[in-house]
């Protein structure tokens, strides 16, 4: 493995930047095959679902390859399995399942997923903190993801926030959705709160995420959600555009 | 004295005779131990209870140096093995069985012979037929087949068991009927093996071994333009065991290290013993597979693997069914309708969903009951009680009534009102209630938590 050169510069670019120089992270902007992690609760499914949304956004149109989920036996066990009629439409007959039986296991096909150059993107759902998902093993597929151009989500249920390499690291919980047209006692689309919490690229930043199908829509924190769509003052525009 | 006398008949004539018990279930488990290695000298072998044994060693012999050849390898390691052998060779099994049991010894049967000189006994009849053949004063299989042939069909013409007729073990013998005991045609799968010099007992030797074997395989595969679907990996140890490792690839391929790699992950449980003297690998399945493909393992570092490549590497180290894809069911029962299937299968048709039908993105594997409170009986409860926190349902849409299928399921099975909630922090779930209340199927209804919402 020829993780020596990478480490250091890793180790040596980071404090170069400040955070305020970084351009915040906003929807849509993301070009690059990227590591993220997904920390969200392992009795909902907004881990799942965010990561998801996250692979959809970065997506380019008219994307035709198939994409990878892979769970451990405990995550499954704790969120269940994929179910095809509720995926996203574009997403639904492209998907590859692999139950894998441990986090090793598990790990080993996010590795081999990564490496295939006929996958979209790669999703991963692996619960709590198994001991061989350590540093090694986030740079290890954090390599795989820059050498082979293929997106890593690795969600993370009921974990801790523990050392890794990952370049975008999110917490993630549901959010209140905004009432439905049509209906206003029923669910409308999904919404998150999330907190960016670590990034290389951007500063640390908090949002509550809305998908709206084919991309994803970032408003502040904290805000009464409208029962009328009124044109909100930060919108989908950036703060600090620049 | 001949066989079949009592043993104190025998030893009233013979005081001194020398008894050994019969093992007829011990002899029988040999001789099947003893087919799975006399594969060595073919493909495919059958027993012939209870001391004979059949190997089809069609497209086989030129790897032993030809068909005598063949057959002193053979003699060479039965006696080897302490047994006492007598081996023919012929076009088919029955004419093999003849030569064996009645024909001179490492018989081979040219086109050109003829087995007519051989006793009527080489027929494999039973000894009642075999006896009527003896008083009608037909001795030799010759005279079966002239002026004796029409008037043994008009004796023979209600027997329908080869053992009891003449004319049809006649038949086999000369390959005019079929015998089911032979492959129907002559299945040729390319096959490529290695004798080794020294019995090999160390994995790098081995893995050099496959090596060789995989690279010789996809010579021999790409000279048929077709690749390999399944492959199989024997090797005979110098102890009689032949352990054997199958492999099922995801598409047709003749990649040689893409072979080796997944054997080779194959071969880590494999105990040596005292050596391996004999390496074969067989391609039983095999697809057209008309375009040349790179190398797998180089290109992977450059350009990442295929997909199918992919598949395979997963599969060998998780179990194929481990990598699977959902596929459609046409039916409305939540957990019917997806199956899973091989990733690589194409999809059938089948009716798409409906579009304002909201189903969850996850399903658990089996739904949890959760404990709920309810205002009324048929209304939707206030709050729940799911894996130990309390849950406020703060909006809800439904109920979407789903039927049992009354058609596969029994009648006392009942129906589901799901409902599509959110809770007060805004997590979404997909709940169900089993039955109302007062349809006769069973007490108060229960509620089950089916599905997490994105």
């Amino acid at each position: 493995m020829t993780v020596l050169t990478p480490l250091s510069a890793f180790a040596r670019t980071k404090p170069l930047h400040s955070p305020a120089s970084l351009p915040r992270w906003q929807p849509g902007r993301t070009t690059h095959a990227l590591h993220g992690e997904v920390f969200a609760p392992a009795g909902e499914g907004s881990g799942a679902a965010m990561a998801l949304a996250m692979a959809i956004d970065a997506a380019q149109a008219g994307e035709e390859r198939a994409w990878l989920w892979v769970q451990d036996e405990r995550s499954l066990k704790l969120g269940g399995r994929p179910y095809r009629p509720g995926l996203p439409g574009p997403l639904r007959d492209r998907l590859i399942h692999v139950a894998a039986k441990s986090a090793e296991d598990a790990l080993f096909a996010l590795e081999e997923g990564l490496r295939c150059r006929d996958l979209a993107f790669v999703i991963g759902e692996i619960a709590a903190n198994p001991r061989s998902l350590n540093f090694t093993a986030a740079r290890r597929l954090s390599l795989a993801v820059e050498r082979h151009g293929v997106p890593l989500w690795l969600v993370r249920l009921d974990a801790q926030s523990d050392l890794s390499s990952a370049r975008q690291r999110w917490q993630v919980r549901a959010a209140p959705s905004r009432p439905p047209h049509w209906n206003a006692a029923a669910p409308g689309a999904p919404a998150w709160q999330a907190d960016l919490f670590r990034a290389r690229a951007h500063p640390p930043g908090k949002w509550i995420l809305r998908d709206e199908g084919t991309r994803l829509r970032a408003e502040p924190p904290h805000q009464p959600s409208h029962s009328v769509d009124l044109v909100s003052s930060a919108g989908d525009r950036p703060l600090a555009a620049g | 004295m001949h066989a079949g006398v009592l043993l104190a008949d025998a030893r009233a004539l013979c005081p001194e005779l020398a008894v050994a018990l019969g093992d007829p279930g011990g002899d029988l488990a040999f001789l099947e131990r003893l087919a799975l290695w006399a594969r060595r000298w073919g493909p495919w072998a059958a027993l012939d209870p209870p001391d004979g044994l059949i190997v089809d060693t069609t497209g086989v012999a030129h790897l032993f140096g030809g068909e005598a050849a063949l057959l002193d390898d053979a003699a060479t390691r039965l006696a080897a093995c302490g047994l006492t052998v007598r081996l023919g060779l012929a076009p088919t099994a029955g004419a093999a069985w003849a030569l064996a049991h009645y024909g001179p010894e490492r018989a081979i049967l040219h086109p050109q012979d003829s087995l007519d000189n051989l006793p009527v006994a080489a027929l494999r009849l039973d000894p009642a037929t075999l006896l009527v053949l003896r008083r009608l004063g037909l001795k030799r299989i010759g005279e079966l087949s002239g002026v004796a042939r029409d008037a043994l069909a008009r004796r023979f013409r209600n027997t329908r068991a080869p053992a009891a007729n003449p004319l049809i073990r006649l038949d086999q013998l000369l390959g005019r009927v079929p015998e089911p005991l032979l492959p129907v045609m002559a299945a040729e799968f390319p096959l490529v093996q290695r004798r080794l010099m020294e019995p090999i007992r160390h994995r790098s030797l081995l893995d050099r071994v496959l090596a060789d074997l995989c690279e010789d395989m996809a010579r021999l595969l790409e000279g048929r333009a077709e690749g390999a679907r399944r492959l199989e990996l024997a090797l005979w140890k110098v102890d009689g065991e032949v352990p054997v490792r199958k492999l099922e690839l995801a598409a047709a391929s003749r990649d040689a290290a893409h072979i080796a790699r997944l054997f080779s992950g194959k071969l880590d449980d494999l105990d040596a013993g005292f050596g391996i003297e004999l390496a074969r690998l067989s391609a039983p399945w095999t697809e057209p597979l008309a375009l040349s493909q790179g190398d797998f393992e180089r290109a992977a570092e450059a350009h990442g693997t295929s997909l199918a490549a992919c598949i395979d590497r997963l599969g060998a180290r998780l179990g194929a069914g481990a990598v699977r894809r959902p596929a459609p069911v046409a039916s409305h029962v939540p957990e019917r309708a997806q199956r899973w299937v091989p990733p690589l299968e194409p999809e059938g048709a089948v009716q798409s969903e409906l579009v304002f039908h909201a189903r969850p993105l996850k399903l658990l594997d089996r739904p949890e009951p959760i404990a709920v409170l309810y205002a009324s009986p048929d209304g939707l409860p206030r709050r729940f009680r799911w894996r130990g926190a309390v849950h406020e349902i703060a909006r809800a849409e439904g109920p979407e009534r789903i039927a049992p299928e009354w058609w596969r399921e029994r009648g006392t099975v009942r129906l589901r009102d799901y409902y599509r909630i959110e809770d007060g922090e805004g997590r979404r779930y997909w709940i169900y209630r089993n039955g109302i209340d007062g349809d006769g199927r069973g007490g108060m209804p229960e509620w089950f938590m089916q599905g997490l919402c994105a």
